[in-house]
């Protein structure tokens, strides 16, 4: 996730200082990884070093000193650009999977085995993110159904290269 | 544990030189939720019509409540169907020349009950599914999604132990078929009734308490609940 761009989303609304920054990241984006303290406050010091943000005011009320931020026309401009621009395909769990199928044909292990267990593993999560999508809010059924069409995909990879194990390891034998 | 409510040893089933099931086996527990997957030509069709009384297999048992289901004649394993069992399909599975409400109301006519009654209860079926709306619609008049829901609701009118359902979402986008899938897993739960389901989508499969795989005619993976 870039930490930079979604504070600089979340600030758009209305100006905030960092504690409410990092509460409202988490609830909405950090289900899995929640964002460490000091990576808001450092992002933030260098968002306004950028021109992107700047300090609206400083107060300090009973505990620690509170900076409140507020976008500049500057962190708007990055803000869409960042919105409309296109994400890189993100390379995902096959890869390591892959290295897994070919090591194992490569020194004769049975690799049907290992990918039995992925797809059970897989299935597994896919059950869970579904009984969590049950009576669930949009947000929460949209966040879950992301995962699970990717979790589908690698199924469709592992079931498509559990069918051509014979072939590959025949290949791989060759080259060797 | 508690007797399987429908259990299958060794089937053995060939389509003249195909062989469809080749000693498959398979237990399911009154109120599980069973999904059979397997690439086109597994056997896990086959499977689900042995087991619900569609297709007799060569050999091997399939055994409902205690009792040998596959050994019955065909008006007997017809009856059990009818009473017992509900089912969906990818396709066609309702009447077409029936409006909705009929469709739904027909499981309750075949077991004798009064047709105003029925129909009173088909359409809190078509209520509680969500298409209360096409009551009067015949097949042809209804979206895919719409006529699986009034086939959810058919196969679950009459109050069946066990629920088949073959493809139940191969014909939808998948979104309507996720809705399907909710409705028919909910309904079937809050009833305690069992379901069978094939597919061939693993996102689909998901939605059963547990997987069972098929290759070759066979079971190759019987993985337990999680």
């Amino acid at each position: 996730m870039t930490i930079a761009e979604t504070l600089l989303g979340l600030l758009e609304p209305a100006p905030r200082h960092g504690y409410d920054l990092r509460r409202e990241y988490d609830a909405q984006f950090g289900e899995r990884r929640p964002v460490k303290p000091a990576q808001v406050y450092a992002t933030l010091g260098r968002l306004a070093r950028d021109g992107d943000i700047h300090v609206v005011s400083v107060e300090q009320v009973g505990g620690p000193e509170r900076t409140t931020y507020a976008l500049t026309p500057d962190g708007v401009t990055r803000l869409e650009r960042w919105l409309v621009e296109p994400e890189a395909h993100t390379p995902y769990l096959q890869s390591v999977i892959f290295t897994k199928v070919i090591l194992a044909l490569r020194s004769g292990r049975p690799a049907e085995r290992l990918l039995d267990a992925q797809r059970t593993a897989h299935v597994a999560a896919m059950r869970e993110l579904i009984r969590r999508k049950s009576g669930a809010d949009l947000t929460t059924v949209l966040s879950c159904d992301f995962t699970i069409f990717h979790l589908e995909a690698d199924l469709r990879w592992l079931e498509h290269t559990a069918a051509r194990l014979d072939k590959l390891a025949e290949e791989l034998a060759e080259e060797l | 544990m508690s007797e399987p409510l429908l259990h299958a040893t060794d089937l053995h089933l060939a389509f003249g030189p195909t062989k469809a099931l080749a000693g498959a086996g398979i237990e399911v527990r009154a109120g599980e939720m069973v999904a059979l997957v397997g690439s086109s030509g597994s056997g896990k069709s086959t499977l689900l019509h042995c087991l619900a009384g569609i297709l007799r297999p060569d050999s091997g048992e399939v055994t409902y409540r205690g009792a040998r289901l596959d050994t019955l004649s065909e008006e007997a394993r017809s009856k059990l169907r009818r009473d017992e069992f509900g089912f969906v399909f990818q396709f066609g599975s309702l009447v077409p020349e029936l409006t909705a409400v009929e469709n739904v109301a027909l499981p309750l006519r075949l077991a004798g009950a009064k047709r105003r009654g029925a129909e009173t209860k088909a359409r809190e079926w078509l209520e509680r599914l969500g298409v209360l709306e096409v009551a009067a619609k015949r097949p042809g008049e209804m979206s895919g999604g719409q006529g699986q829901r009034v086939a959810v609701a058919r196969a679950l009118v009459a109050g069946p132990r066990v629920v088949f359902a073959d493809e139940p979402t191969g014909a939808l986008d998948s979104f309507n078929g996720e809705l399907v899938m909710e409705e028919l897993m909910g309904a079937a739960r809050a009833q305690g009734a069992s379901v069978v389901l094939v597919t061939h989508e693993t996102r689909i499969a998901a939605y059963a308490d547990r997987e069972i795989v098929l290759r070759d005619g066979r079971v190759t993976s019987p993985m337990v609940a999680l």
